[in-house]
């Protein structure tokens, strides 16, 4: 029988987030983004979990690894050849995972290190970010039974049909180490189909996860479509993810200008800013008027040497950041930051539309 | 009594504070939701960090948190006291329509939204830092005072009162508030003004032990609805 898989109904989503960031780089055990999200179990409802890992594969740092799940051998076969004709494979591997009761019905999850093929490269006139995008695309939306889940560079997303602490479980997270987790816990009040739909979703070295459910989905939608992605998911975390992704790599804006875009203040608000503000935020309202997302949302944002978060405007969705040295962390909920790190040095809960960001380099807020 | 809280549901440690006689000491919180959740005649101390929806409903109960609290404390309570010694989050007080909260430190957006008072059932609110955005959104009645101790600019965010059409709010604060609804009817309190929550604030001063003078240095701004009834002809005459 066939099953009408994720992408081909509509999902409404709560849930939980977590991150966890060094800002010196240091280089921890996904074991305690695990913890966090335990303590926030009843914002999942077990129908999605999943965690975006950075800095876990320094000795292939120079390569895109590509996580992708696949339905069966022939859309693994079909996916394989595919990659062959586009980029060299510099290793390939099932992605370990161990048994578990509470996650079923797994695909099969492989992992291969890749770089552009030099003459396809020159060929195609993309720059080589450019490249890679359009390839995970392809794949995407035309090798039947095949999804990459992630294809940044020393970065990979875990993610599963389950509970968050199940699916960390699952994937043996605690054998990894970065200095950025993300993660996400997920109820949706339909079922999905498919591992796919859970996040993080990413694109690159940027991985979203969010809680909330934006109201601007088909208009955020159709305009990121014109720009050539594809939304196949019908997700809005997907297309939250293309915004950045066009807003930030594409246009060259700061985080914090996208973040301006996506959160835009209120007209009124921007009255009665000082003159500079003023032109500055008129600016990005009305250029990129069709990535305003409205409507409820938390959402962190990983990306190469960094972390971001962002609340909607109207501050729909609850989020605390709170700093202990060079650590981060940043949740849903203060208990999940409590219950890793108790003795903080500051904590705080940031406003609607405020950027929050972090880097390894320069550990600027 | 005392219950550790960690990976307890909240069905258990609210039939564990039901089955106390008076007084109960939860410990090692992280997150447990609805505690105290409707309950009367007892006196509930917490250490760590309650979970969302803490005290829903109270019905009479004192709740103490010695940390901070997360969003919706005190969601449609009734009656009873909740005194947290930190921040509490977004929603703090919730359709409130009885008893009182105190909050040390600051508050997260919308506090007090849609509080209500009838007869004798009159909610009060007092943070004692500042409060994030829509502070008192809908507010149908009861009383909000905000202290902003330690703030310098207005101690609340954008769109105090929207919609408010009840109530009263008390802004202790160096600058007076902007951009105010049409409907919002806002003057620096006066002696008489200030008489009405003179109690409350010596309550509020004696809990913190913060001193009276640092409350009194700075104007009072009162926050009242239109009483010209703005949504007369909203659907029907009334």
């Amino acid at each position: 029988m066939y099953e009408l898989r994720e992408g081909e109904f509509r999902n409404i989503s709560g849930c939980a987030i977590s991150g966890i960031f060094s800002r010196s780089g240091n280089r921890f055990s996904g074991r305690r983004i695990i913890d966090s999200m335990k303590v926030m179990h009843e914002r999942s409802n077990g129908l999605g979990g999943g965690f975006a890992a950075y800095g876990i594969y320094p000795e292939y740092k120079e390569f895109y690894a590509l996580h992708v799940f696949y339905d069966d051998t022939q859309a693994r076969k079909d996916c394989e050849s595919f990659i062959d004709a586009h980029f060299d494979i510099i290793n390939l591997s099932r992605i370990p995972t161990r048994k578990t009761p509470a996650i079923t019905d797994e695909p099969l999850i492989w992992r291969y290190f890749v770089a552009p093929l030099p003459t396809r490269l020159a060929e195609s006139q993309l720059d080589e970010k450019e490249y890679t995008v359009r390839c995970v695309f392809a794949i995407n939306t035309s090798i039947k039974g095949a999804y990459v889940v992630s294809g940044g560079k020393n970065m990979g997303v875990f993610k599963a049909v389950g509970y968050p602490e199940d699916v960390g479980e699952f994937y043996k997270l605690e054998e990894y180490e970065g200095y950025c987790f993300t993660a996400h816990g997920r109820y949706p009040t339909n079922t999905p189909g498919w591992w796919g739909g859970a996040h993080p979703f990413s694109l690159l070295d940027h991985s979203v996860v969010h809680n909330g459910e934006i109201s601007s989905y088909d208009a955020n939608r159709r305009a990121i479509e014109m720009y050539g992605y594809k939304c196949t998911l019908q997700t809005d975390t997907e297309v939250i993810t293309y915004i950045i992704d066009f807003l930030h790599r594409r246009k060259g804006l700061s985080f914090k200008e996208v973040c301006s875009v996506m959160a835009a203040p209120f007209w009124s608000t921007i009255e009665a800013m000082p003159e500079d503000d003023r032109n500055e935020l008129i600016y990005l309202r009305s250029t990129f008027s069709s990535q305003l997302i409205t409507g409820p949302f938390s959402i962190i944002v990983g990306f190469e040497g960094g972390i971001m978060a962002l609340n909607d405007r109207l501050k729909l969705r609850s989020m605390v950041v709170g700093e202990k040295d060079e650590m981060v962390y940043i949740a849903s909920e203060e208990a999940a930051i409590r219950v890793i790190q108790n003795d903080l040095d500051r904590i705080r809960a940031p406003k609607g539309g405020e950027c929050v960001m972090f880097t390894v380099d320069k550990g600027d807020e | 009594m005392m219950i550790r809280a960690k990976g307890l549901s909240t069905r258990e440690i609210n039939s564990a504070i039901s089955a106390a006689e008076n007084k109960i000491d939860i410990v090692d919180c992280f997150g447990e939701r609805f505690i105290g959740c409707g309950s009367s005649g007892r006196r509930i101390n917490i250490t760590g960090t309650p979970g969302n929806a803490l005290g829903a409903y109270l019905d009479g109960s004192e709740i103490i948190v010695k940390g901070n609290a997360q969003d919706a404390v005190g969601d449609t309570m009734n009656d009873g006291m909740i005194t947290i010694y930190g921040n509490a989050g977004d929603a703090l007080g919730y359709a409130m329509r009885g008893g009182r909260i105190f909050v040390r430190d600051d508050s997260g957006y919308r506090t007090g939204i849609h509080m209500k008072e009838y007869g004798d059932k009159k909610p009060v609110i007092v943070v004692g830092g500042r409060c994030g955005s829509f502070l008192g959104e809908y507010l149908a009645g009861g009383l909000i005072i905000v202290l902003g101790i330690g703030c310098n600019t207005f101690p609340a965010g954008f769109f105090t009162g929207t919609g408010m059409h009840g109530g009263s709010m008390f802004i202790r604060s160096a600058v007076p508030p902007a951009g105010l609804p049409e409907q919002v009817i806002v003057k620096q309190a006066n002696q008489s003004e200030m008489s009405l929550i003179k109690d409350i604030l010596k309550e509020f001063c004696s809990y913190f032990d913060i001193s009276a003078d640092t409350i009194y240095d700075r104007p009072f701004y009162m926050l009242t609805s239109n009483s010209k009834n703005p949504y007369k002809q909203l659907y029907t005459e009334n």
